[in-house]
């Protein structure tokens, strides 16, 4: 399993994530490494194995409706890099 | 008087030998004084003498005090303490200050224990060394040169280092029980569900468990009581009744099996770690304990397994990160796509995104099947050849980790290296079980040897008599690095 730098792109904007030169240039090498390692799994015989996505069954785990306590507005928007009133701020979405 | 363990103190506590006010002095002066070369702590709390003076307050009014009055704790930084700093070891969340407190903290709060600092950790719990923290890199107090292991490297540290007498931490892949090994103190996975993740910041959420690390098997059975339980805001926390450990943790097992997995001697174990672990099955024979040949057939595919599960859920835990509701925000942006992925670019250090790499490209369409499901397959063999061997025997022994402390920039730049020295610990997270890891010897060099033991899910209180055991005849547990 080989792959190019434009599959790190690709998969860097999947992730949305910024990438230099240099990191597509280690991740391309250091990902190859590690997806062939990874490769060996395909020597495990998994014919009518369920997939195991958590330790222990657990299914549909309600609380009652009842109304209680939560953050506040103020707490909620404390750390919010920046904030318009009771909004998170962001950039133009559309022009 | 910091040298001491948690128990102990309780007793000095209890007795009104000692104040809870003299004893935060005392090891508020030890970390101070240690801090320099250890570097453990990301933070210490300025506040916990005040915290120190509520419980003697409490005490002089004749209140009923909780069962960890008056002790310090360290708390690893992927926990939240509201009103405070909370990084995670990440330059993403610097700024940070939690808005609520952990699960875990209100517990430690309800029983009156003296939170002392947040402890480094390796960024966002990835990392088998601490060296992947934003901030410093963590020593080991055997030996300043190497690395404490981790990621939850300050927490084991910080308990080595006589700084706290007890340190919580987490465990997504062995981030408690290898620092615990590496830095010869003890550290406890519960089983997955037995512990709330209310409040800790979420790296793998199927595999994360928070647990405790002591000086001793008696100090951790003390600290799981306290934090064990059902809580309803973690819908995968398990509303079972939380034994008392520490009543029950000096009575050996009467008849007990050993299973020791014939896979971790196979290949790749360090001469030393092997000896010790050897030792300590010849402790538990010599206590009448029957030592049973076991397999794990689907151990040598756990490191490919639990990478792809682990890498899977951080890429979509980590999504939330996007500059937008709280964290880093780059500066220079034009676009809200370009914000959000120079944010991430910019908060997040290499393993992180090396991480979220792998995890995207797992589960990204063409490639799902191949990966994540067949990951998910394998983890379930894992889980059957565990329940099989548990049919067999009570626990299972062996090695926490391959090799002893390696040392600082070791292993820098071969991450593949880095993860194949999880072998011994992941099945335990990808399973779901309980596991621990106790202090059985030292190497010709002077670096602390840990033995794990592993118990069928929710059998916590049989492990810790288990490991209890093993001390009860040997004193490994009771040495303290020269610092």
């Amino acid at each position: 399993m080989s792959l190019s730098a434009d599959d790190v792109r690709k998969v860097a904007s999947l992730a949305r994530l910024e990438l230099g030169d240099e990191e597509v240039a280690a991740l391309t090498r250091q990902l190859t490494g590690i997806l062939d390692y990874f490769a060996q799994l395909a020597k495990v015989e998994t014919d009518g194995t369920d997939p195991m996505a958590h330790p222990f069954p657990l299914h549909n785990v309600f609380r009652a409706d009842e109304t209680a306590p939560s953050l506040s507005a103020e707490a909620a928007l404390a750390n919010a890099p920046q904030r318009d009133g009771d909004f998170y701020a962001v950039p133009a979405v559309l022009d | 008087m910091f040298q001491r363990t948690a128990s102990e103190l309780k007793t000095l506590l209890d007795q009104g030998t000692v104040s809870a006010e003299a004893l935060i002095g005392e090891f508020l002066q030890a970390l101070r004084a240690r801090e320099p070369r250890v570097r453990a702590f990301l933070h210490v709390d300025e506040a916990a003498l005040d915290q120190a003076l509520a419980v003697d307050a409490k005490r002089r009014r004749g209140e009923p005090l909780g069962l960890l009055a008056g002790i310090p704790v360290a708390v690893k930084d992927a926990l939240c303490v509201a009103g405070g700093p909370t990084t995670s070891g990440s330059r993403m969340l610097r700024n940070f200050v939690a808005p609520y407190d952990a699960h875990v903290i209100t517990l430690l709060k309800k029983a009156d224990a003296v939170l002392i600092g947040k402890t480094n950790m390796d960024e966002f719990a990835m990392g088998s060394s601490t060296e992947n923290s934003a901030f410093h890199v963590t020593r080991n107090p055997w030996d300043l040169e190497r690395v404490p292991g981790g990621s939850s490297g300050g927490s084991a540290a910080a308990v080595a280092a006589c700084q706290a007498p007890l340190a919580l931490g987490s465990d997504t892949g062995g981030s408690i029980r290898q620092p615990a090994s590496l830095c010869g103190v003890v550290g406890v996975k519960p089983t997955y569900g037995r512990v709330s993740r209310f409040g800790l910041i979420a790296f793998a959420s199927s595999l994360d468990q928070v647990g405790p690390f002591a000086h001793d098997v008696t100090d951790a059975a003390l600290l799981l009581q306290v934090i064990a339980g059902h809580d309803p805001r973690d819908s995968t926390s398990v509303a079972r009744p939380v034994p008392e450990y520490s009543r029950t943790i000096d009575q050996p097992l009467p008849s007990l099996t050993i299973g020791v997995p014939r896979e971790y001697f196979a290949g790749g174990l360090d001469a030393e770690v092997e000896q010790s672990v050897r030792a300590a099955l010849a402790v538990y024979e010599s206590l009448g304990a029957r030592i049973q040949e076991v397999s794990l057939p689907h151990s040598p595919y756990a490191v490919a397994a639990y990478y792809l599960v682990a890498t899977a859920e951080a890429s979509s835990n980590l999504a939330r990160y996007d500059g937008v509701h709280f964290g880093h925000r780059a500066e220079k942006h034009s676009t809200l796509i370009e914000m959000v992925a120079r944010s991430r670019g910019e908060g997040f250090g290499a393993e992180v995104k090396r991480r979220i790499m792998l995890g995207t490209y797992a589960l990204s369409s063409g490639y799902i099947d191949q990966y994540y499901t067949k990951a998910l397959k394998v983890r379930r063999r894992i889980k059957r050849d565990y329940d099989e061997a548990f049919g067999v025997c009570d626990v299972l022994a062996g090695p926490v980790a391959p090799t002893p402390a390696f040392r600082v920039g070791e292993r820098g730049d071969d991450p593949l290296a880095m993860y194949l020295s999880d072998i011994y610990t992941i099945g335990a997270n990808l399973a779901g079980i309980p596991a621990m890891s106790i202090p059985c010897g030292f190497t010709r060099g002077g670096l602390p040897i840990g033995l794990q033991l592993q118990a069928p899910p929710f059998a916590e209180e049989k492990l810790l008599r288990v490991a209890r055991m093993h001390e009860r005849a040997t004193d490994w547990h009771t040495r303290r690095p020269t610092l």
